[in-house]
């Protein structure tokens, strides 16, 4: 059974292993700089579907069956399975995996989605309570601006620190057993909901960085670890306003994080060339750059222990009309390369 | 929050220093240029109806006509949208702009059917111009007869 650290930091007594992994994507994101990493790819964004939220709801599903068949699981196989997405209830999770006749629990975290699955999905394996769980999360930038901003065609024009919904979907299986070298996960620590006050929902990173520098600060003093202590540190989807905030924020605690430091968001796209202003966001931005970049660099050998901080901002449309500032949130998930099966936990 | 947070005033001043600012230099002359080609298209079409033999009442009114479905066609191409990205309030603020916030809703909401999509939502953002633009005609119209009876 996992142990409590402090607040709500847990350390994992067996931990779960991540046995594959998957991430799908659209035309975007297959011109971005991890392009050829994704295992799936829908130029046109419609994945052959209808309506863009048919859309989401296959990327997500088809990721998942993909990251099933990688790990040579069945469907039959999974015990829990944790989705969630961006859209009015969960659509592309609780619609797109039906097939699927897992046992559901669907969880809305907005952008820091990954992480909180992941971290639910740990809980149960390494509870004994499933031999393999799945993660799974999307979000689609056509789906998201209908419900959340404009129709696609209209003019509506976007400040610079907007961020771009990234279409993509990431879906992880993680299992009470696996072959070295493996990722395994570690820690884990549940956020606190913070809101500093910011009313712009054009500005989400600025919405989200002291919910992910709290977290930080927090998670460093209850697991009696420090920056140094991880090769990577990548942080969901501040982008670059929210990223220099985090930096700032931990500053006043003499926290630099600044020489590990990712951003999903600004890995997902090249914003010099794609036109995402402030960086990538989305669900299913730290999803995908988790299962095409982070995943996969670990298993090279190049990252022995990384912390993956999915953020945030739990914002409701009709509340940013009705003048409440934005509530931010941030979820912590420890991976660590286990090259032998000697090493303790 | 934690004592090692700041104040949200001060907070709101970080993050209006780390927040890049819109490139002004580069947006207003293009918003000029494009809201000014729009005028000058339609003016060029007032010509050309005036000199076809419209009275000046009806080429007025065929100008609006013209360059409403020049702008429903642009949007439903897709196009419209990325003029906008160039020509800002340019292309927002013509007629042209008022005929892409109908048109584009239209389309969006497609999927919903025909009455409960596009039927329902056609006027999401348009509709507040319309019921305010009529309020603001009714007060005019007030005025008008107050000051002319």
């Amino acid at each position: 059974m996992a142990k409590l650290l402090g607040r709500s930091t847990y350390i994992f007594d067996r931990p779960p292993v991540i046995r594959s992994f998957a991430a799908a994507g659209g035309g975007k994101e297959g011109e971005g700089p991890l392009g050829e990493r994704f295992d799936l790819l829908s130029p046109d964004n419609l994945y052959g579907a209808d309506s863009w939220e048919q859309a989401e709801m296959k990327m997500q599903r088809l990721a998942l069956k993909t990251a099933l068949n990688k790990g040579g699981l069945r469907k039959g196989d999974l015990n829990i399975l944790f989705a969630g997405d961006l859209l009015n209830q969960c659509t592309g999770s609780s619609y797109g995996l039906r097939p699927f006749m897992a046992p559901y629990l669907g969880v809305y975290g907005a952008c820091s989605t990954m992480a909180e699955t992941l971290l639910l999905a740990s809980v149960f394996v390494d509870g004994g309570l499933a031999k393999a769980a799945g993660a799974s999360t999307s979000s689609h930038f056509c789906s998201a601006e209908r419900q959340y901003r404009y129709p696609l065609e209209y003019g509506s024009l976007r400040p610079p620190t907007a961020q771009w919904t990234a279409t993509a979907a990431g879906a992880v299986i993680l299992t009470a057993e696996g072959d070295c070298p493996r990722i395994e996960v570690r820690h884990a620590c549940a956020g606190i909901i913070e809101d500093p006050g910011v009313k712009d929902a054009n500005n989400m990173g600025a919405a989200m960085a002291p919910a992910a520098a709290c977290l930080l600060r927090r998670y460093f003093r209850e697991s009696a670890t420090a920056p140094q202590d991880y090769s990577r540190i990548f942080t969901g989807d501040l982008g670059t306003v929210g990223s220099a905030l985090l930096y700032q924020l931990l500053a006043r605690d003499r926290l630099d994080i600044s020489g590990m430091h990712d951003d999903c968001g600004l890995l997902l796209f090249d914003r010099a060339r794609q036109d995402v202003h402030a960086g990538g966001s989305g669900a299913g931005c730290s999803a995908a750059v988790l299962c095409c970049h982070i995943l996969p660099e670990m298993l090279a050998g190049r990252y022995e222990d990384v912390l993956f901080i999915a953020t945030g901002a739990l914002l409701s449309p009709t509340m940013v009309q009705q003048g409440e500032s934005i509530p931010g949130i941030a979820h912590l998930v420890h991976f660590h390369l286990a090259r032998s099966g000697k090493e303790g936990a | 929050m934690e004592k090692h947070m700041p104040k949200p005033d001060e907070y709101a001043r970080m993050v209006k220093a780390a927040s890049g600012r819109s490139k002004g230099w580069k947006n207003i002359p293009l918003a000029f240029l494009v809201g000014g080609a729009v005028c000058a298209a339609g003016e060029g079409l007032r010509q050309l109806y005036l000199s076809a033999g419209l009275s000046p009442d009806w080429a007025g009114a065929m100008v609006s006509v013209s360059l409403i479905a020049a702008s429903a066609l642009l949007t439903g191409l897709g196009v419209y949208d990325d003029i906008a990205k160039a020509g800002g309030a340019g292309a927002l603020v013509p007629i042209t702009g008022f005929a892409n916030a109908v048109v584009s809703p239209a389309l969006e909401f497609r999927p919903e059917g025909m009455v409960l999509g596009t039927g329902s939502r056609l006027f999401a953002i348009a509709g507040p111009v319309i019921a305010y633009g009529l309020a603001a005609s009714w007060i005019y119209g007030f005025i008008f007869w107050l000051l002319n009876r």
